[in-house]
């Protein structure tokens, strides 16, 4: 599904990635953690294509497809998502309304019909009572004061309605209660599926014991320093990223 | 409103600079010649058959238009206009004035069709083209054709051209108008009040509500010919009415001049709600060309408990100079302005509203949205003015401007003078950019930038879009991101 080859980014001059490797399988969840300043949150940014995040070497497939070619909306009609560690916030826009445009835009882009307002409706309902989502929420202004676990409730929901092959989260657990944090990852696991891959990005183990994954790397100094299964969660909990920063150097 | 969806379906595949309402129609008109003069004057009134009265009161405001010289204090810059160059009269030919839609040039339908406004009542009635809405059509100098007239009578509410209502009901037009906006208010006013050739009249007689949406649409197509329209709303104690007004005009190199005065008197409890989508031709991406938009719109809270909205959505035009204005006379009455002022490539926008408190507990509320992107200039200017004997009186202004890009400016100049004690004026102002991040999260979701920019731009104008007309607020929605096509990246 993802195949990231010897892959080398920039961001303000600065080689953030330094040829990182990563296979991720349709069907497989794979936790990526690291130290802060490891590089996870920018490798989230350049597989969705964020201006400032330059590719200078190496190269990301989906399914085949060059990605790096395309713009940000392109590739998430290709089907990369990324639930952002801090969601934006859209004043004056219902997030029912950007939930529409946003599905209706890939489907546009992909050549598709686009849904009709019944059928999108009941998608609606269904995927926010799954998430515990009241219909208040939804015609609220996109993420406008919106607590740290409705935002990312929404970006579940988002993910569910859009229902992307590739998702990317970026510490998404960050900023959420033990409530919020079993709704989220309830959300995330009945996502679950043969034909769709997980990236998590997360500093902690903790989320690793909700949403249990098939294999975990350890990204440091921009690079995959170790992959293991995971257990080597629990390890990293008890020891800390002390050695591996030492090893990439 | 159809006019708008269709610009919005066809001008979707264009460039930035491309206009979809561009287009000329080959018609045969008639025109007074060029310049002005005391005998240009006689000559539009005598096209249209007016009372005396009304051709010593242009022929005084052009006396007075003779000494006096253009405003500057607006924060918009233009070529001077020779006014000695213009044509003041320009109508399609025809034969006497049409008795039915059958009698009106074909080519003028088209036209009207082209813009997406149906004219014939059988087709709307018929259709599901648009909801009932009445329309007065005016091209150029002249009002082409009134739907829904008929319908209208019954409720006796008089909608029709106002050289007709001059005729027909002259008595009604010598009460009111030049009531609000005197013939010497300003410069462009004055000059309308000389030259002014057709517009609207609307009379809703007392406790009537208007059994429809009242509309006006008005096309400059003549080169070099200045549009000087006038508009007369009345609403008699008690009644209501929804009027909304639309232009458009074709790409022409050079500037053409508009200078239109709205007038409208609310008596006792009654209600006027003004709503305007102007998308006059801007110019080109170069600047060159575009509408100079002078216009003078007034409201006269003239009853108790009256209330007077103006809402509009201002898109076009290379410079616009207008501040829809209300005059709070009555005692607790109410005026509103909500604004979305646009402006994109060079476009001059100086905008925004009076609100003159004479009566007690007068309330006021002014909305406005400036989005400036590419190279314009976006100006909110608003008075707010409470009178000695005006006690009680309130106000809220909120200014938010919105910047796209780097190279644009926006400006928010308010004036308040409360002359007592007891006043409570409120001011909010913002001003922000749209953020990367905010694009960037849209585009994740699978938006492209325009669309990205659109969805933002009417997340900020929200507030004012929802005081418009239902099914005219969703077409503008879509105007909104259509006048910001190619303003990033």
């Amino acid at each position: 599904m993802l195949s990231i080859k010897n892959l080398h980014a920039v961001v303000d001059g600065q080689e953030i990635l330094r040829g990182l490797n990563l296979e991720v399988p349709a069907g497989e969840v794979h936790a990526i953690m690291g130290p802060n300043g490891a590089g996870k949150s920018t490798l989230s940014y350049v597989l969705a294509g964020k201006a400032g995040y330059e590719v200078t070497k190496g190269s990301v497939t989906l399914n085949g497809e060059n990605i790096l070619e395309m713009q940000p909306d392109e590739r998430a009609s290709a089907g990369v998502f990324l639930a952002f560690q801090y969601p934006m916030e859209i004043p004056g826009v219902p997030t029912l309304t950007f939930l529409r445009q946003a599905l209706n835009s890939q489907l546009r882009t992909r050549g598709e019909d686009e849904m009709s307002t019944p059928d999108f409706m009941r998608l609606i309902r269904e995927k926010s009572a799954e998430l515990k989502i009241e219909q208040d929420m939804l015609k609220r202004a996109v993420n406008v004061g919106f607590s740290g676990g409705e935002k990312k409730r929404n970006e579940v929901l988002q993910m569910a309605v859009l229902q992307p092959k590739l998702c990317v989260l970026d510490e998404t657990d960050s900023g959420l209660d033990i409530d919020a944090l079993r709704i989220v990852s309830d959300g995330v696991n009945a996502l679950r599926s043969p034909d769709r891959a997980f990236v998590i990005i997360t500093h902690y183990q903790r989320l690793l014991d909700y949403i249990v994954p098939d294999k975990v790397h350890v990204l440091s100094k921009g690079r995959i320093v170790r992959t293991g299964d995971k257990d080597l969660a629990l390890e990293l909990e008890d020891k800390g990223y002390a050695e591996f920063e030492e090893t990439a150097a | 409103m159809v006019a708008i969806k269709e610009t919005v379906d066809q001008v979707k595949g264009l460039d930035v600079e491309e206009y979809k309402y561009g287009f000329v129609t080959d018609i045969e008109s008639e025109k007074a010649p060029k310049g002005l003069n005391e005998d240009i004057i006689r000559f539009i009134s005598e096209k249209k058959g007016e009372p005396d009265w009304m051709l010593e009161s242009r022929l005084d405001a052009y006396r007075r238009w003779r000494t006096m010289t253009e405003p500057t204090w607006a924060k918009v810059d233009y070529h001077d206009i020779d006014f000695d160059d213009l044509y003041y009269f320009s109508a399609p030919k025809t034969k006497e004035g049409p008795e039915s839609i059958d009698d009106v040039d074909p080519e003028l339908l088209r036209t009207y069709e082209k813009l997406g406004i149906p004219l014939r009542e059988q087709e709307i009635l018929a259709g599901v083209k648009t909801s009932k809405i009445a329309v007065d059509a005016i091209f150029d100098s002249v009002s082409v054709v009134t739907t829904f007239k008929e319908e209208l009578a019954k409720s006796g509410v008089i909608f029709c051209p106002i050289s007709e209502a001059l005729r027909d009901h002259p008595e009604l037009v010598r009460k009111y108008l030049g009531s609000v906006v005197p013939v010497s208010d300003n410069f462009y006013a004055t000059l309308n009040s000389a030259v002014f050739s057709d517009g609207s009249f609307v009379y809703i007689p007392e406790g009537v509500r208007c059994p429809m949406e009242l509309s006006t649409y008005f096309r400059i197509n003549e080169p070099n010919t200045g549009q000087f329209e006038r508009t007369l709303i009345i609403a008699e104690k008690g009644s209501y009415v929804s009027y909304l007004e639309g232009c458009t005009a074709p790409m022409r190199d050079e500037n053409q001049l508009h200078a239109a005065i709205v007038e409208l008197i609310a008596h006792e409890d009654a209600e006027i709600k003004y709503s305007t989508v102007q998308n006059w031709y801007p110019g080109d991406k170069d600047g060159k060309g575009g509408i100079y938009n002078f216009v003078t719109k007034r409201g006269d809270c003239r009853g108790d408990n009256s209330k007077i909205s103006w809402t509009q959505v201002e898109t076009g035009s290379a410079v616009t100079w207008k501040y829809p204005s209300c005059i709070l006379r009555g005692d607790n009455s109410q005026g509103e302005f909500y604004s979305i002022a646009i402006s994109n490539g060079y476009q001059q926008v100086d905008s925004g509203t009076k609100m003159i408190h004479l009566g007690k507990n007068t309330t006021s509320r002014i909305i406005s949205k400036g989005i400036s992107a590419g190279k314009s200039s976006n100006t909110y200017r608003g008075k707010v003015s409470a009178h000695r004997k005006a006690t009680g009186t309130r106000n809220f202004t909120q200014c938010d401007s919105l910047l796209i890009g780097d190279q644009c400016s926006a400006h928010t100049i308010p004036y308040m003078d409360a002359k007592n004690r007891s006043v409570t004026f409120e001011h909010e102002a913002t001003t922000s950019k749209i953020s990367e991040d905010q694009l960037f999260y849209c585009q994740q979701r699978g938006l492209n930038e325009e669309e990205a920019v659109a969805l933002i731009v009417n997340g900020f104008c929200r507030e004012v879009l929802q005081q418009l007309p239902m099914e005219f607020a969703v077409e503008a929605q879509k105007l909104v991101g259509i006048s910001l096509e190619g303003s990033v990246g």
